[in-house]
Formats: C-alpha cells, structure tokens, sequence
C-alpha cells in the first residue's frame, strides 16, 4: 500500500506530466482560457487515463511481451515493437466507446464532457502513461495507480493554468509576447514552483 | 489551399511565416523534454521531419481512395506504422541514444503536427508538393528544437554534441554554468521568448489582449 501512495504523490507532483514531461501541450494551452472548460478536459483526461492505462498493461503483459503469447502455445513470440499501433488502437477504441456509452446511459455527464472526448485520442498524456507504464514495467495494480495519478497530475495542472490566466486577461502584457508567449512563460514559472516538490518523499 | 503554392513557399512558409510551434502552438507535446542535449534534439528533429514528411506522401498518395468516414483511423495507422519504423531502426543503430529518447520517440504518433499536416494538406493535395509540405513543417518544428537545444546545452553545461565549448570552472575554465537551463523550467522559459523574439520582428503575428487598459483618469476631474 506504502508503495503504491508514494507512487501516486510521485505521480501527481514529481513527475507532473504537463509541468515536467511538457505533455499534452497542445490541449494544455488551448483549452486553459476558462476554469470551467480546462475542469470539464481535466476529469475526462483523469477518466480516459485510468481506464486505458490499466488496459494497455494487460495487453502487453498477456499479447505483446516477450514470451507473453505462450498462453496461446507461441512461447517464442516477441510482439513488442507493434506497441505503439496497439496502444493508439486501444486508446481510440477506448474513447470511442466510452463517448457512446455516456451518451447512452449518462447524457448529462455526456453534455458535459463530450466534446472533449475526441480531443483525448491525440493527447499525448494518454499514449505517454501507456508508454511509460511500459518501460517502467508497471504491474496491473501499479498502472491502476499511476493512472489515476498522472491523468490527475495534468488535470490539476491545466486547473491552475486556466485560474491563473482568467486573471492575466486584466494585465498588461508587452505586444509581442500577448497571449501565446506570455502563457509559455507563466507554464515554465508553474514548472518551477512544482520543481520544489522533487524532494518529497512517503 | 486552393490557389497553386510554388515549392519554395510551401517548404518555407512553415518555417518563419507560419511556423508550427510559435504559431499555431502544434506538436510541442513530445518534443521539449529532448531539447536538455544537441544530440537528442537533433535526433528528434531528424525523426519528426521524416514521419512527417513521408506520413504527407503516402496520405497523399492513396487521399483518393480512403473514405472520409475512417480517414482518421487510416492516417493513424500509417503514422504509426512510420513512426515504428523509425524506432526501431533507432533502437538497431544509436541504442544509447534511443534509450535517452525513451518515449518521446513513441509519442511522435500523437505530435499534432503530423496529423495537422496530414489532415490539413495532404488530404487536398497531391504527394510530391504534401511531401515538401511535411519537410517544412518538420524543419519549422527543428529549427525551433535546435535552438532550443544549442542554447541549453551550451550555456547548461558548456559544451555541444558533448564537445567543450565553454571551459567549466570546475575543470579550471572560466564559464560558471547554468543549471536551471538543463531543467524543464528553462525550456518553457525560452520559448516564450523566442515567440515574443519572433513577433516583434513578424508583427502581424501579434494577439491582440482581450480586454483594453483605459487610459488614467485623475480622480475629480
């Protein structure tokens, strides 16, 4: 358990996927002019992530590792540098039906979130946490965890970029670094307040 | 597009008049993580060029065929395809420097550039001038990746591609470095000014502020 909550805070404030990774970077800065929006893409971002995260890492434990098909009497297999195809595929396939079951069963939450949805597929965040689940050889329970962490880490990133801009609309910023160049610079002061939580430890 | 674009304006537009990072905020996902070193940004840049590139010329190739119902799952599957491709012949002859690259080279399939591109331009036009566009595009995004890369390595550590630019004070020279600049921070940093760089000298680019200061009224009056 002790190994799990120190993986969610490293998840959350250490390794914070926006602020440190630079992931997700088109959305981040797209949709984060208005608190209620950037919320509205943070919760779908921390749904898609738990859900795909965990998906992908039985996909590769019992269809792509080395020697994972000896299930199937293919011991010798090693499927592994399709991954990226399968991770991609899994994920669109993931936010397909998810975005058709809400609007079947859910409409409000639908109304809410789906537009958001089809953003999802080519959000880096989401193909990183499979990525990274991977090279850092997480088992199931861990990929449950680091996934709810690290959709949570971009959402409470994009939370605070979207607070802090509402409020940058009133200030007078210099022609040339309006709008763009002055979030880049707001992102990498964030960046540098998260820094501080390297050393944090549980 | 509709009006027929000379090659040398589709390779170079993309470059300063509408560069995909400073512009149109593309494709930064997976990219500035690499830029702490030369090597790995020019590793990048090269990587992304090529899927880019040959992504346009295939989508290209077969636009007339792919039903536009499933057009998104189609240029998906190419792009990873290339960007495999790529990784694995990364992974076959730099080994170390795949392993530095880790996943960023993986998340090139989700770099909207690629699939901007691919929708955007290769879907209406024919592959070789799709071909140019994705090599513009690409350079537009290295030019800016190198940059990056050259500044923080050169000041972040004293040296380029690994070789001593700068002596360090540590090993008796003179140069004290950075270290913020070799942390995620100072990319953000740089490329904030680098947008404000290029739009002081390109001023149509500009945004305009949302809300208008009035002008002081002194109390009274």
């Amino acid at each position: 358990m002790e190994h799990l909550l120190s993986l969610f805070v490293r998840a959350v404030f250490i390794e914070n996927m926006a602020l440190a990774f630079f992931l997700g970077m088109c959305s981040f800065i797209a949709i984060s002019k208005k608190v209620e929006t950037a919320i509205g893409l943070g919760i779908a971002v921390i749904v898609v992530q738990t859900i795909t995260l965990p998906v992908n890492n039985l996909v590769y434990t019992y269809l792509l590792k080395d020697g994972a098909l000896a299930w199937a009497g293919h011991p010798e297999l090693d499927l592994s540098y399709i991954g990226f195809l399968t991770y991609i595929g899994v994920i669109a396939a993931i936010v397909q039906i998810l975005e058709m079951t809400l609007d079947k069963y859910l409409p409000a939450l639908y109304n809410a979130l789906g537009i958001f949805l089809p953003l999802i597929t080519v959000n880096c965040v989401i193909m990183a946490g499979s990525l990274f689940m991977v090279e850092r050889d997480y088992n199931f329970s861990e990929s449950v965890v680091y996934g709810v962490g690290s959709g949570f880490s971009w959402a409470l990133a994009i939370a605070l970029l979207a607070g802090i801009r509402e409020k940058l609309k009133y200030s007078d910023v210099p022609a040339g670094l309006q709008g763009l160049g002055i979030t880049f610079i707001i992102i990498g002061l964030m960046s540098l307040g998260f820094m501080s939580f390297s050393g944090v430890k549980i | 597009m509709s009006k027929q674009a000379s090659a040398k304006e589709i390779l170079f537009d993309p470059v300063f008049n509408n560069n995909p990072i400073a512009l149109q905020i593309l494709g930064i996902c997976s990219a500035l993580a690499v830029t702490s070193n030369l090597k790995t940004a020019l590793v990048m840049s090269i990587a992304l060029t090529a899927v880019t590139a040959f992504s346009n010329l295939f989508i290209a190739m077969i636009r007339k065929q792919i039903p536009s119902s499933i057009r998104m799952i189609v240029q998906m599957v190419i792009i990873a395809s290339l960007v495999i491709l790529v990784d694995q012949i990364l992974r076959a002859y730099v080994f170390t420097l795949a392993k530095q690259l880790s996943v960023f080279v993986g998340l090139i399939i989700t770099n909207c550039i690629v699939m901007g591109r691919a929708e955007a331009f290769a879907m209406q036009n024919p592959p070789g001038a799709s071909f140019l566009d994705g090599i513009g595009n690409g350079l537009g995004y290295s030019v800016l990746l190198l940059l990056l890369g050259v500044v923080r390595e050169l000041f972040g550590a004293g040296k380029l591609f690994g070789q001593e630019i700068l002596p360090l004070v540590n090993d008796g020279g003179w140069y004290v470095p950075n270290g913020l600049l070799l942390l995620p921070p100072s990319a953000f940093f740089l490329i904030g000014l680098f947008i404000w760089a290029l739009r002081m000298w390109k001023k149509d680019q500009q945004e305009q502020p949302a809300f208008r200061l009035a002008p002081q009224v002194k109390e009274g009056e």
